[in-house]
């Protein structure tokens, strides 16, 4: 009598092994499908917008609010929707404002990682890794409103001369929200992420390689570099990665201290490109939102997200890819 | 000059029985200079980090008011009218609940699948890699597809409808249902962890005694796991709490919780509302209105959050050595 009941439990029942699979199967197929029909939902909208202007979307021409404004304000008629757009000051925006914040962003946290795992002293890091975590989990409006009410009028005051102002007064005005202020910000916003990872593989290195090239009386800084570094690459091109992908999403933060104008900065201007306002395609979408339901503009903004999303995808797959490769050296992804 | 020469100690000086101790002042230049670069670095980092926290803090507690936490937001142009962050901290509230609840059972199912079940293989691996584009994937456009989405009419009844019975597609129900989707991954990501850090001769005992797969999962493995799944949604409400996009977009921008229909439960869920982090985003200078004041007061109240939620990831993930994993 036991034992059958014990065997009905083990092969039978309500949570039968195959049922429970099929049901936990289901729930993951649905998740999956879900996001699957948002991938493809997104690019069907984003179609119109991209089959009107061919490649010419992603050049440069014109003013791009006024063509804003041309797509907002076109008639009701499907057939006279205007879909008129050059991309390029929010394409260029994007690529500066993250390039440059990546750029600077791996070079300071490498240098950070090295004097975490190496050289800080015991009772600096205590202090340090609980202040990376926050950095990492400061919310980017938080961010966003010290750059509004604090960088961004500093920067208007003290380092925009009249000169300068004045040597591009007839493209473009300069406020002190701008590019540099937005390319800083969002390096702090993302270092803490690339600290993380190279941390994490800079202490996987194995301790035989590192005492190895110790004993042979190689000093600290480079055993660090030549065998720690060189090891933990394939980490900070992951974490190059990972944090691009965050730098591309950021909306907020960059609308608000960025300077908000379809402008392209010119880095002939020299110095000046820094000050200059720019305006990435996160940030246009954040601004634009109430146009949604005006089916045009609507289509077109869902290019931009489209513009996004594609990246992302590259981004992720380029991430998954460079983890891979970590694993050899047996850092947990 | 060959390596060797370059990785000689220094001479040793006359006069000393010792050798002389590895001083960066004996390093080449090269190497001197990363030295320094690197603490220069680190304490950078200390130095930015500092001045945040000091300066949030500082004004913060500036502009505290704890009447504010008890008062509804006003439209209003002079600070001393436009009333407290009592529905934004609601909102928050409500948010991170229903998000989580979402995220949370979603996440560690699909985990679960992945980890203990994973067939056919080819599906694993696809859904693996949603779930990570799902994760670099910017949350305004997970935005603007949520407010499409339930802006279609047979979902009317899950978002605040307008008087002429058009679908605007904004309440907390969509707002929370998109921002799952960010606390997906990294539930997800943390019960896969936790799931494979059990070593096998667990289940291998499990079996052993009779019990089934599916028994094993939840008597066994799921306890386990319990540090890693709350870690996960710690995280995940982290982020929850720190996205302004999907709050702007999908819960409409009234200040105040605006109710669906009527006083009802339901009702609070179909309306919009406002959360500590778009009412930072309207009172600063971005937004119209214009009470800094507010915004520092509501930004140090957010950071309270987050730091209290940064604890807890910390607490749980001390504890995190449980008896399988030891």
């Amino acid at each position: 009598m036991e034992a059958g009941g014990i065997a009905a439990r083990a092969t039978g029942g309500f949570w039968s092994d195959a049922k429970v699979e099929r049901i936990l199967g289901a729930v993951a197929c649905i998740v999956l499908a879900l996001i699957v029909g948002m991938i493809i939902f997104v690019f069907q909208k984003a179609w119109p917008s991209f089959a009107h202007n061919g490649l010419a979307w992603f050049g440069s021409g014109g003013d791009l609010d006024l063509q804003l404004e041309d797509i907002f304000a076109s008639p009701a008629n499907p057939a006279d929707y205007v879909y008129t757009l050059r991309a390029w000051p929010l394409l260029w925006g994007t690529f500066a404002v993250t390039a440059g914040a990546v750029l600077i962003g791996a070079v300071f946290s490498l240098l950070a990682a090295i004097f975490i795992v190496e050289f800080a002293p015991a009772r600096v890091n205590r202090v340090l890794e609980p202040v990376v975590r926050l950095l990492a989990a400061v919310p980017s409006v938080v961010y966003g409103l010290i750059g509004i009410l604090v960088i961004v009028p500093w920067v208007g005051e003290h380092l925009i001369s009249l000169e300068r102002e004045e040597s591009v007064a007839n493209v473009v005005q300069l406020s002190g929200a701008c590019l540099g202020v937005g390319v800083v910000i969002l390096t702090v916003m993302i270092v803490p992420i690339m600290i993380a990872i190279v941390v994490d593989a800079l202490r996987a290195v194995p301790r035989s390689w590192t005492e190895g090239a110790a004993a042979l009386g190689v000093n600290r800084w480079r055993v660090m570099w030549t065998i720690s570094v060189h090891t933990a690459r394939p980490a900070v091109v992951a974490a190059a990665v990972l944090s691009t992908a965050r730098a591309l999403g950021e909306a907020i933060m960059l609308s608000m201290v960025a300077g908000s104008a379809s402008f392209a900065p010119n880095p002939i201007d020299g110095l000046t490109f820094l000050f200059e306002p720019t305006r990435p395609l996160a940030s246009a979408l954040v601004e634009n939102v109430e146009g949604l339901s005006v089916v045009p503009f609507g289509e077109t903004l869902f290019a931009f997200a489209a513009v996004l999303l594609v990246s992302s995808m590259f981004l992720s797959l380029a991430g998954f890819a460079a983890k891979q490769s970590m694993r050899k050296y047996g850092v947990r992804p | 000059m060959s390596l060797l020469d370059r990785v000689r100690p220094a001479p040793r000086p006359a006069g000393h029985a010792t050798p002389p101790r590895d001083s960066v002042r004996n390093w080449p230049l090269r190497d001197r200079l990363g030295y320094y670069a690197a603490w220069g670095a680190g304490l950078t980092l200390v130095a930015v980090a500092g001045a945040i926290v000091v300066y949030m803090a500082y004004r913060g507690i500036e502009y505290f008011d704890l009447g504010l936490l008890f008062e509804s937001p006003n439209s209003s142009l002079s600070q001393a009218e436009s009333g407290g962050i009592k529905d934004p901290i609601i909102g928050t509230a409500l948010l991170l609940v229903m998000s989580t609840a979402i995220a949370a059972p979603l996440g560690v199912t699909i985990a679960v699948w992945l980890t203990e079940y994973g067939r056919p293989k080819g599906l694993a691996r696809v859904v693996e890699s949603a779930v990570e584009v799902v994760a670099g994937t910017p949350s305004i456009v997970l935005a603007m597809f949520g407010l499409v989405f339930f802006q279609q009419q047979w979902l009317g009844f899950l978002t605040f409808d307008a008087e002429g019975g058009a679908v605007l597609g904004r309440s907390f129900i969509a707002a929370a249902a998109m921002m799952s989707l960010i606390a997906l991954p990294l539930v997800v990501g943390a019960t896969r962890e936790a799931l494979n850090a059990i070593p096998g001769h667990i289940r291998e005992a499990s079996y052993a005694l009779g019990k089934t797969k599916a028994a094993t999962i939840r008597r066994v493995l799921l306890p386990a796991a319990r540090p890693g799944i709350g870690t996960g949604a710690a995280l995940g409400m982290g982020r929850v709490a720190g996205d302004t996009a999907i709050v702007v977009v999908l819960l409409g921008a009234t200040l105040q919780i605006l109710n669906g229909a009527d006083g009802s439960i339901p009702g609070l869920l179909r309306g919009t509302g406002s959360t500590l982090t778009s009412y930072v985003y309207y009172n600063s200078p971005a937004g119209e209105g214009l009470a800094p004041e507010k915004a520092y007061f509501a930004a140090f109240c957010l950071m309270i959050v987050v730091i209290v939620l940064n604890f807890v990831v910390t607490r749980i993930a001390r504890g995190r050595e449980s008896a399988w994993t030891r």
